[in-house]
């Protein structure tokens, strides 16, 4: 890692990521079929900026950040970390960037193990960072605790002992451990109470004033991204559909698919009526080889057109790219 | 209680969880009623008691270790607490229904849909096995599933979410019900999904005029189905009122506090505002008012005095003495 790419304006940047999985059946495991469950996905994240990932369950948001990350091997595509692909880098080789980039989890109670301490959990990631004076790294536990609003006396205890939100903290404080650039945050706060989500939120927001983190923020809530992101991406079976600064997607959305989410937010303002779904049937099946545009089959704006040509990702406006060509025309 | 257009009243409900060495207090004194033809929300966090109450009404709360304390279930003009467990299945189902949150785990996966669904028709009504049919087709699309002769045949692991909730709610409306009980219906289903069946909800009720209790806590969803919102804390009743008094004009801290820490584009670049602290353990609730250790305008009386209700007109209450003193008027 050089001084010129710490100036990189762009800390991330995905290129036309691939993932496919084989469907295996019958006695002698044949492979039937495949799921693309990432099919081409190019997105750039900023350095100190937060892009959202949004997008329904089983749509690929989380391989995204299993790919970026290496927990899955990748099939086809770039990731260009700070100017370096590490798409294809060996684990070995792949060791030095491995602290530049972090993971809060979904679910604060299966991501701490039960039987650390807290501060074991916490402090695994400075001895890895080869921290070997035990006193400095009890001094950096302590600040750790201290940055994500947590007592220090508290590391000597065990997660059960904690609640959904402070686990959380926890969490965020595992990832912080190594002085990562990038945090991916996969749905932070979709398990926590409806109270605790905003203080959640705010020390995301402070850790990145303080420390100038970028993130990836995964979340199927539109609320919650058009209000801590810069820009979004919208995504459907494996693809990006649109993508945009939050205000364009909010304000303009030109996808189909994009607005029928944002129809689909239910406003915390009173009132009675429902803006009408835009999407004709609730079953597809991910499997299914698709020629054409993947969200034709729910799309309220099919034309034959749809299911003849593969849809491009193209530009319609400053940073905001759209799958559909309905949308290009207009 | 003289109005008669009230369908379910329940009275200072009190429902406890003992264990050996503590006593869970989930449901603390808590009353409700739902009218004919209306839509009722309650809303509130994990362990608030929302789920516990509604599981009273059916007289499904595990005993031991649950125990109902205190209070009165009117349905009907009966109580049903008095009631034993035969009559109680004669209402079950058929009068009341119920949707719960996990379609999944609420199906059976052995039996097929059609079981499920003619299940509850055979126990309540006398129905010739031809017409079942029917009625199972017929239900079926009532709930929007497509083909429907074919889903009947399908055992649930061949549904999706989406579907798999439509026949929850499918299976509670086979014996038209008075009531529906729906404890978070949508929270597992995606937001495409969800607004699809907040519709059909609606489109249910205007068909066959239908009481729903809808338990939830995204007040998203509170919003757009409510017509009168009932906010639950520690197993208490802390505000209710019509949906417009609660979003517009929030009178007990705990729903402003929460309508404040919801996060929108609009409130961008602001910081969000956030109820300091945590949700209470029902076995160890402070004393006096339940909110107070999260609360901004507490005041020497909080830790001690359970708070009182206090009345704003039109059926609008709040339990928070602190911010009525201004008017001095209490119930």
């Amino acid at each position: 890692m050089n001084s010129k790419n710490r100036n990189n304006p762009i800390i991330l940047c995905v290129k036309d990521l691939k993932k496919h999985f084989p469907i295996r059946r019958g006695f002698l495991q044949k492979i039937s079929g495949w799921v693309k469950a990432v099919d081409g996905v190019s997105f750039e994240i900023e350095r100190g900026k937060t892009m959202g990932l949004v997008g329904e369950s089983g749509c690929g948001k989380t391989t995204v950040a299993r790919l970026i990350l290496k927990l899955l091997a990748l099939d086809e595509g770039k990731i260009i970390y700070q100017g370096v692909d590490i798409g294809r880098l060996s684990e070995k080789e792949m060791k030095p960037h491995r602290k530049e980039m972090q993971i809060v989890f979904q679910d604060p109670f299966g991501s701490l193990n039960p039987r650390m301490t807290v501060g074991q959990s916490v402090e695994e990631g400075l001895r890895i960072l080869g921290i070997k004076n035990r006193r400095m790294r009890k001094a950096r536990l302590e600040k750790l605790m201290e940055m994500v609003g947590m007592s220090p006396d508290s590391t000597d205890r065990y997660p059960h002992e904690f609640s959904g939100g402070q686990r959380q903290r926890i969490g965020i404080a595992r990832a912080l451990s190594v002085e990562p650039s990038l945090i991916i945050c996969d749905e932070p706060i979709s398990a926590l109470d409806v109270s605790i989500q905003a203080q959640i939120i705010n020390l995301l927001k402070d850790l990145q004033d303080r420390l100038g983190l970028s993130y990836l923020f995964i979340s199927h809530d539109l609320n919650v991204v058009g209000y801590l992101c810069n820009t979004i991406a919208v995504m459907y079976m494996g693809q990006i559909m649109e993508y945009a600064s939050a205000e364009d997607i909010f304000d303009h959305p030109h996808h189909p698919y994009t607005r029928s989410l944002l129809a689909a937010i239910p406003d915390s303002g009173p009132q009675k009526k429902l803006a009408p779904t835009l999407i004709k049937e609730d079953i597809f099946d991910s499997s299914a080889a698709l020629e054409g545009c993947k969200y034709r089959s729910m799309c309220s704006m099919e034309a034959p057109r749809c299911g003849k040509e593969q849809v491009l990702f193209e530009k319609i406006g400053e940073g905001h790219f759209v799958r559909c060509w309905k949308a290009m025309k207009k | 209680m003289t109005d008669n257009n009230i369908l379910l009243s329940v009275q200072d409900l009190k429902v406890y969880f003992r264990s050996a060495d503590a006593c869970a207090r989930a449901v603390d004194g808590v009353s409700f009623d739902v009218r004919k033809k209306e839509t009722v929300c309650i809303v509130g966090e994990s362990g608030c008691g929302k789920t516990v109450s509604a599981l009273s009404i059916l007289g499904l709360v595990a005993t031991p270790p649950g125990e109902i304390i205190d209070g009165r279930i009117v349905f009907a003009g009966q109580n049903l607490l008095e009631l034993g467990e035969k009559e109680m299945q004669k209402i079950r189902g058929n009068h009341i229904a119920m949707v719960f949150q996990e379609p999944l785990t609420s199906l059976n996966p052995v039996f097929t849909i059609e079981d499920q669904i003619s299940e509850a028709v055979r126990i309540h009504k006398k129905v010739e096995t031809e017409s079942l049919h029917e009625k199972c087709i017929q239900l079926l699309k009532d709930v929007g599933i497509s083909d429907p002769e074919q889903r009947l045949e399908d055992y649930p692991h061949q549904l999706s979410g989406g579907q798999r909730q439509r026949v929850m709610i499918a299976m509670a409306l086979a014996c038209d019900p008075d009531l529906i009980i729906a404890d978070e219906p949508t929270t597992a289903l995606d937001v495409t999904v969800q607004a699809q069946i907040l519709e059909l909800f609606g489109a249910i009720q205007t068909k066959q005029s239908m009481s729903i209790v809808y338990i939830t806590h995204d007040l998203g969803v509170v919003a757009a189905i409510a017509d009168r919102v009932y906010v639950m804390y520690a197993g208490m009743i802390t505000e209710q009122g019509n949906a417009e008094h609660i979003f517009r004009n929030a009178r007990h801290p705990y729903t402003q506090g929460l309508l404040a820490s919801l996060p929108s584009l609009s409130k961008r670049g602001k910081r969000l505002y956030s109820i300091p602290g945590a949700v209470p353990d029902p076995a160890y609730k402070p004393a006096g008012c339940p909110f107070h250790p999260r609360c901004p305008h507490k005041a020497p009386s909080c830790h001690t005095e359970y708070p009182n209700m206090c009345d704003y007109g039109q059926g609008h209450l709040a339990r928070c003495p602190i911010l009525f003193q201004d008017k001095g008027r209490h119930i």
